[in-house]
């Protein structure tokens, strides 16, 4: 930038002394309080003994549960027997159901032998395993008491004295032990979205499914085959739809209804609270006071107390975000009446109207859409709050979400779960905008 | 309300006016109605589904409402401060609910701090901490998102979506996510309040840059500054005491937010008061509930007395 030259300096000084000779605040106080950041971030990092913890993060787990987000594995494993056949076991609860058919990945050779799509191909052969990745094949033989690779193995073989490990990266891994190969084979996607193995309708194309539904016989002769799909569908054992759903739709529940039953208490109480409407010192600055501690006490503890009294569920958690909105709503809306511009209140008290009418004509006009903006404002926001106290047992989402990410395998549920939330609360959150902009106009808060 | 009796006679034209607002104000007032009845509906089918859905009922569990307090009163009062600053309980029979001593922290020789105001610096400090790491990242990111600062649409459009990505993102996600890497502990909590805080903070500061008055902007550019120097010298001492006072709203949610997070994991006073609470355990709980609850309001009241001195009496908001 262009630099201004003494004269102008001195111009500048004698038309705006303030800009040069500034408070002893104005010249220190930014420094100060960068400092004091500095040391106090400084300290927050001692106490929390960060360098350590950073150091120490697993941060592999990251990529790796985030990759459990969206993709699942399969784990068929291959035994050698005694008499030189090969067969093939999954573990139980096997995406692939109890008793699965062979999937189209795995070939069976005509010797015995199978060939597994996976990295650059897989051949399990009664006494060696040949893999093929980043272009170049390994054999490992597996007939004595321990697997030996054949040649030096490339950095992404791990071998331990009695099993070897093969890295095939994000397409799965390998872990061989003498006379058996276990397959770990990612896919993509989430599996039995729809149906889970034990639905008569699992594996089968859409086509198949949709013709069933339509004309097919009756599975179960006690209900219709769309009936028992849908059972089948909202009670999936893997994905448990129909209870997500039913959490996700108490956790909308419990945001309405505390904020609904907030605003309807605070809005009265607003009235005696705000100064200019209530004409008595003690029992506006009581009201403020109860606002504050309502607001301060918090939905967490309302949330753990309720939870206590009524047991756990949604009504606890509506409980919960009641309480603490009468907190936040009246005194939003006390602040909001003490606001307003009282002339017009002048104006309907001149032609002798009632004080009932005052407030009715008065007041509310110039609030209303204040009051409503705020309160929808919070409602939205109270969904994002009713999934933390659902944590602590206070009903909705938040328990199911907790539970499982506290097993710390079923990533993909968390995932689930999250997009759904994801969707409510960006849904809300343009409906409350749009509903603001057409009650207030444009612009506020 | 007395009316006057005769009707005033109109022009053509006001009477055309008189008419438009009638019937304006008459579809207004439909639009009322059926609001006020839709709430209504949803209401009474959301207070019915929820008392349904819950473990006990309103009605058959509201006699013993207060049975819970029965717990909450200590067979002595003076144990509530025993609790709270550490002090051998006379009640001490082994049981966890009297081993006040027990939880010292002891800092130098004899002096100790006691166990919940250790936790309490723990929620605090993890509050304070999230938000100002928080509110450095929004900064620039609002200054990103702005549309008088930042001419590149794509720039922008990213810069956006992360806030709003970050700021509906469930925080409780955020810290299973972060405690699978980072071990169970305040640091995963840290994390999770962090990211939701650039979030939050970053779309308001955008909406109240976007609202700056443009002129000091054009100075600044007219003697060629580059843009930084706009940012630092037209933009920032418009917005910076704002952006500071949302801080520090932000702050006094980040408070009871680490409170929350602790309580399903994170450590800090949440955990103990979680437990504290299940098992019942009376003197403990009202210390907890003490010490809490006047942090909070302590910081409530300086963050408040701060934002008066900042931006003076600035309206209440409320900003998740």
């Amino acid at each position: 930038m262009t630099m201004i030259n003494t004269f102008d300096r001195r111009d500048i000084e004698a038309r705006f002394p303030e800009l040069l000779h500034r408070t002893r605040w104005q010249r220190f106080g930014t420094p100060l309080v960068i400092i004091g950041t500095l040391l106090y971030v400084l300290y927050a990092v001692w106490f929390f003994n960060l360098p350590k913890l950073v150091a120490e993060a697993h941060w592999e787990r990251f990529g790796i549960n985030l990759l459990q987000w969206v993709s699942y594995d399969v784990q068929p494993q291959f035994r050698v027997k005694d008499n030189g056949t090969i067969d093939i076991r999954y573990p139980r609860f096997s995406v692939l159901g109890d008793d699965p058919k062979q999937p189209a990945w795995i070939k069976t050779e005509t010797d015995g032998s199978y060939t597994i799509d996976i990295g650059g191909g897989v051949h399990i052969g009664r006494t060696e395993t040949v893999v093929t990745a980043h272009g170049t094949s390994v054999t490992i033989k597996t007939a004595g008491d321990v697997p030996t690779v054949v040649g030096a193995p490339p950095a992404w073989v791990g071998v331990a004295p009695d099993n070897v490990q093969v890295d095939l990266g994000l397409s799965g891994r390998l872990s061989i032990d003498a006379n058996r190969v276990k397959v770990v084979k990612r896919f993509f996607g989430w599996p039995n979205f729809i149906f889970d193995p034990t639905s008569p309708f699992f594996g089968k194309p859409t086509g198949e499914v949709v013709s069933l539904i339509v004309s097919g016989d009756r599975i179960d002769p006690s209900q219709s085959n769309l009936s028992l799909a849908f059972d089948n569908f909202w009670n999936n054992m893997t994905w448990q739809h129909g209870d997500v759903w039913t959490k996700l739709f108490q956790t909308i529940v419990m945001a309405f209804l505390g904020t609904l039953l907030g605003a309807i208490v605070g809005f009265p109480l607003a009235f005696l609270a705000a100064r200019n409407i209530t004409r008595n010192r003690l029992l506006n600055s009581t009201l403020k006071r109860f606002f504050d501690f309502m607001r301060s006490v918090d939905m967490l503890i309302w949330g753990l107390f309720l939870t206590r009294a009524f047991g756990p569920g949604p009504l606890s958690g509506s409980g919960a975000i009641f309480l603490m909105e009468v907190g936040s709503l009246g005194k939003l809306y006390a602040e909001a009446l003490e606001n307003i511009d009282n002339k017009p209140r002048e104006g309907i008290r001149s032609v002798g109207a009632s004080p009932i009418a005052v407030q009715r004509y008065g007041v509310l006009p110039q609030v209303m859409p204040v009051f409503a903006g705020q309160t929808l404002y919070q409602w939205e926001s109270n969904i994002r709050g009713a999934t933390i106290i659902g944590a602590i047992g206070a009903g909705g989402i938040g328990l199911k979400i907790w539970e499982a990410m506290r097993t710390n395998d079923n990533w993909q549920n968390v995932a689930y779960m999250v997009l759904l939330l994801l969707i409510v609360v960006y849904f809300f959150d343009m409906v409350s905008n749009k509903l603001r902009s057409a009650i207030v106009g444009e612009k506020l808060i | 309300m007395s009316v006057a009796q005769t009707e005033p006679v109109l022009k053509e034209t006001t009477r055309e006016i008189v008419t438009a607002w009638e019937r304006t104000t008459s579809s207004r007032r439909l639009y009322t109605v059926i609001g006020l009845i839709l709430i209504a509906i949803g209401f009474v089918g959301s207070v019915q589904y929820a008392d349904e859905a819950n473990a006990g009922h309103f009605f058959e569990r509201l006699p013993h409402l207060f049975d819970f307090l029965q717990w909450l009163i200590p067979s002595d009062w003076t144990d509530v401060w025993r609790a709270l600053f550490d002090r051998a309980s006379p009640l001490d029979n082994g049981s966890e609910a009297y081993d006040f001593a027990a939880g010292r922290v002891y800092v130098w020789g004899d002096f100790y701090i006691p166990e919940y105001f250790e936790l309490m610096i723990t929620t605090l400090n993890i509050a304070v901490l999230s938000t100002i790491f928080g509110f450095l990242i929004a900064v620039p990111l609002a200054f990103l998102s702005a549309r008088n600062i930042t001419p590149s649409p794509a720039i922008r459009f990213g810069a956006r979506r992360v806030c709003e990505f970050l700021r509906a993102f469930p925080e409780l996600v955020f810290a299973g996510l972060f405690a699978a890497v980072l071990s169970a502990g305040p640091v995963p909590a840290i994390a999770a309040i962090l990211l939701h805080t650039i979030g939050a903070l970053g779309k308001l500061f955008y909406e109240i840059i976007e609202n700056i008055d443009m002129k000091p902007d054009e100075g600044v550019q007219s003697v060629g500054g580059t843009r930084l120097e706009r940012i630092r010298f037209a933009a920032m001492p418009q917005v910076l005491p704002n952006l500071i006072s949302y801080g520090l709203l932000r702050l006094e949610i980040n408070v009871r937010a680490s409170t929350i997070i602790g309580a399903v994991g994170g450590g800090g006073i949440g955990e103990e008061l979680r437990l504290a609470i299940s098992r019942g355990f009376g003197a403990k709980t009202l210390a907890l509930l003490l010490l809490l609850f006047l942090t909070i309001i302590a910081v409530d009241q300086l963050s408040a007395w701060m934002r008066k001195k900042l931006v003076g009496e600035h309206q209440f908001l409320l900003a998740h």
